[in-house]
């Protein structure tokens, strides 16, 4: 014991000190890096001012044309061409001085509003941990109330002071310029190798500890906003593992989750990384499009869940040596549907706030989309239980309804019409009940529904996105580029500007409405990759948290009389009488029950 | 002295208190308990998991009066108790020993 406890802190060292290297490195390193700006008061002026259609105001220089590409004529036409347009644009500015320090407000205030929106929809996904605290508990025994809602509880600061150290370094380093709030692009160190030719991007390595070029206002907002949705996927495990989960482990899993687990994959998708570049690469739709987070947040959520649930094992109980599985009840529905609530209330901070802007006008659509799946996910898994399955309208499977098709509609909700949103939420519905059951029948044991919710459907909804998308948003989303020619077809084109005259630019579009198998082959490159990459961390992790604290449950007979006084020190209800016998059915057909669970922990926790 | 222990439905609780009240009964501890007779409960299922509710819950009156009260006593609970329904429950009728009050220690017939 004492030699695993000196183990682990010697890692934690190290880990520690190998991330504040990586930070200082950054500090002294002197480039020619753009200034951050952490008063806010350098950024937002003329040039972040544009109209409805995206034409920004000023029009910049044009960069000088070497002697090569001068002898190109098409080149040194579009180049006579901009400059044309920016010797126009100067003669005007010139003229006008008040008009373009006008501009420079107007800029201002764009940017203003668009970090407005940002942190308030982030505050509100901040809100979902609540939502997510009340559902997980009120599904789970009373006598492990303490315990499930301290897990729910912890994971935010565990997770955000990881995602603090280096997550958020890992996974937007080097995303480039934050164009909705004022372009600052001091993140641009992206960590990137060369495979068939074309760059494949896989880590960031800016804004370690928010210091060095990471210390900018616009940085700290989308720190903000990147943190409340990482901590969205963190807590998603504890629902799967709740009622025996050490206490312990789960604080092992929230350093790790912030750091090492999250990031990676959420670099390839929304840092800048290979998977968005899919399109802009190799012509695959347009790359991996994920607008809120299905794969990046939920499906990375559920993977690990899955993982997780698998490998700390079935509650005491909950199967029979034949498979059948044992009543163990929620204990309060008001409860999980309380949390449902917030959480549907809180994914509208979630979906529209993706857009990173308010003056992106399209958030209108994503937030009705949101809520169009989310009622036809919570009708159609209730009809399904009702008519189909156990011939009663099961309120928790209501809640996992809602949530499944708020869960699929998180990545496609930008890119979908009301009628795609509201069958793809349906379908969700349907796919929720029955991957429970499904995971019952395969002795995976989830309370909560949290792998068939998150997992099950964050998958589903990235597909949906190759099916549903109708083209009329995302023209040149991760800088890939497709048009519609006069003859109708539908042509990838790698330089926007050889696209023939009377071609128009789609948005991303699904094979439903003429995009082809193209965008759809894109998503399932990146559920794929998605499943594997999660599986494989969350397995090194647990095998690791194992190793070190001698395995991840508690004794037979904590978990058996309540998590809450031996891993707590105090009920989560005080002063109410509990049957708790009656609660933790034993397990039927074993000749030792205690052998029909994964062995506890060896070290027990401590009792006064 | 007897006890009379009387096992009701939740709902007739306040209908037999007001009975008892009537024939002159000033005192009784009640308890929430759980219980099946000779009909049991159904199977229900619960996200897949089977489980049979077996116990309903019932009150068990617990009440203790002189020799001469029980016929009487019994009758008003079963009259104020019934519904004419599956479920409606069972009195039992115990011999007390002693009895004692605790403010004022007395003894027996005069602690009832």
């Amino acid at each position: 014991m004492k030699v695993r406890v000196k183990v682990l802190k010697w890692l934690c060292v190290m880990t520690l000190a190998g991330v504040m290297a990586f930070g200082l490195v950054g500090l002294t390193r002197a480039d020619d890096a753009p200034k951050p700006d952490p008063a806010g008061t350098a950024t937002g002026d003329k040039t972040t001012v544009y109209d409805a259609g995206g034409t920004a105001l000023v029009v910049s220089e044009p960069a000088k044309l070497s002697d090569d590409d001068a002898k190109d004529p098409a080149k040194k036409k579009a180049y006579d061409d901009s400059l044309k347009a920016y010797n126009d644009f100067k003669a005007k500015a010139d003229k006008e001085p008040v008009a373009m320090q006008l501009a420079d407000a107007v800029g201002h205030n764009r940017v203003a509003i668009n970090f407005t929106w940002t942190l308030v929809t982030g505050f509100l996904v901040m809100f979902m941990q609540a939502g997510f605290a009340l559902v997980e508990t009120g599904l789970c025994r009373a006598k492990n109330s303490g315990h499930t809602m301290a897990m729910n509880f912890m994971i935010y600061p565990m997770g955000m002071l990881g995602f603090y150290l280096c997550g958020f370094a890992f996974m937007f380093g080097g995303m480039g310029p934050i164009t909705t709030m004022g372009g600052y692009a001091g993140l641009n160190n992206e960590f990137t190798i060369n495979l068939f030719g074309k760059p494949f991007g896989l880590l960031g390595l800016k804004g370690f500890l928010l210091q060095g070029a990471g210390y900018d206002s616009a940085v700290f907002t989308l720190f903000l906003f990147q943190m409340v949705f990482m901590d969205t996927t963190a807590t998603i495990p504890t629902g799967a593992c709740a009622e025996r989960w050490k206490f312990s482990s789960f604080m092992l899993y929230g350093c790790a989750i912030g750091t090492i687990m999250y990031p990676f994959f959420g670099n390839w998708v929304w840092g800048g990384g290979w998977l968005s570049q899919l399109g802009a690469n190799f012509g695959i739709g347009h790359g991996h499009v994920d607008f809120a987070g299905s794969s990046v947040v939920h499906m990375q959520g559920g993977v690990i869940a899955l993982v997780a649930a698998w490998i700390v094992g079935a509650r005491y109980g909950k199967f029979n040596k034949d498979g059948s599985t044992n009543f163990m009840p929620p204990h309060s529905i008001p409860m999980a549907m309380l949390g449902t609530f917030i959480l549907a209330f809180g994914w509208f901070g979630f979906n529209p706030g993706s857009s990173l802007a308010a003056t992106d006008l399209r958030i209108g659509v994503v937030a009705t989309n949101t809520m169009l799946a989310s009622a036809t996910g919570a009708l159609a898994a209730t009809l399904w239980m009702w008519w189909v399955r156990t011939k009663k309208p099961d309120p928790s499977m209501m809640c996992n309804g809602m949530l499944a098709g708020l869960v699929a509609i998180t990545c496609p909700c930008a890119f979908v019409s009301a009628g795609g949103a509201s069958i793809l939420g349906a379908i969700s519905g349907i796919l929720v009940v029955e991957s429970v059951f499904f995971f019952d029948k395969i002795g995976i044991d989830d309370p909560v529904g949290a792998i068939s919710v998150h997992g099950v459907n964050g998958c589903w909804g990235c597909l949906s996105l190759g099916l549903f998308a109708d083209g009329t948003y995302g023209q040149g989303w991760n800088g890939a580029h497709w048009f519609k020619l006069v003859d109708g077809t539908y042509k990838f084109f790698s330089d926007p500007s050889t696209a023939p005259t009377g071609s128009t630019e789609m948005g991303v579009l699904g094979l439903f409405y003429g995009g082809g198998m193209s965008q759809f082959w894109a998503e399932l490159i990146g559920v794929t990759t998605c499943f594997i990459t999660l599986a494989v961390i969350t397995f090194i992790v647990f095998k690791v948290i194992g190793a070190i604290l001698n395995g991840h449950r508690p004794t037979l007979d904590v978990e058996i009389g309540g998590l809450d006084v031996p891993e707590m020190g105090c009920l989560g209800y005080n002063g109410v009488v509990m049957d708790k016998e009656v609660e933790t059915p034993h397990p039927k057909g074993y000749s030792n029950p205690s052998a029909s669970v994964p062995a506890a922990s060896r070290t027990p926790v401590s009792t006064r | 002295m007897n006890k009379i222990e009387a096992i009701i439905k939740p709902f007739k609780l306040d209908e037999v208190k007001e009975a008892l009240a009537e024939v002159g009964i000033q005192g009784m501890t009640v308890s929430e308990v759980k219980g099946f007779g000779r009909q049991k409960g159904q199977t229900e299922v619960y996200r897949g998991s089977e489980y049979a509710v077996d116990f309903v819950p019932k009150i068990k009156l617990e009440i203790v009066v002189a020799d001469d009260a029980v016929d009487r006593v019994i009758k008003v609970i079963q009259e104020s108790a019934k519904t004419g329904k599956i479920g409606d429950g069972k009195i039992f009728v115990w011999k007390i020993d002693k009895a004692m009050r605790i403010r004022t220690a007395e003894m027996n017939e005069a602690a009832v």
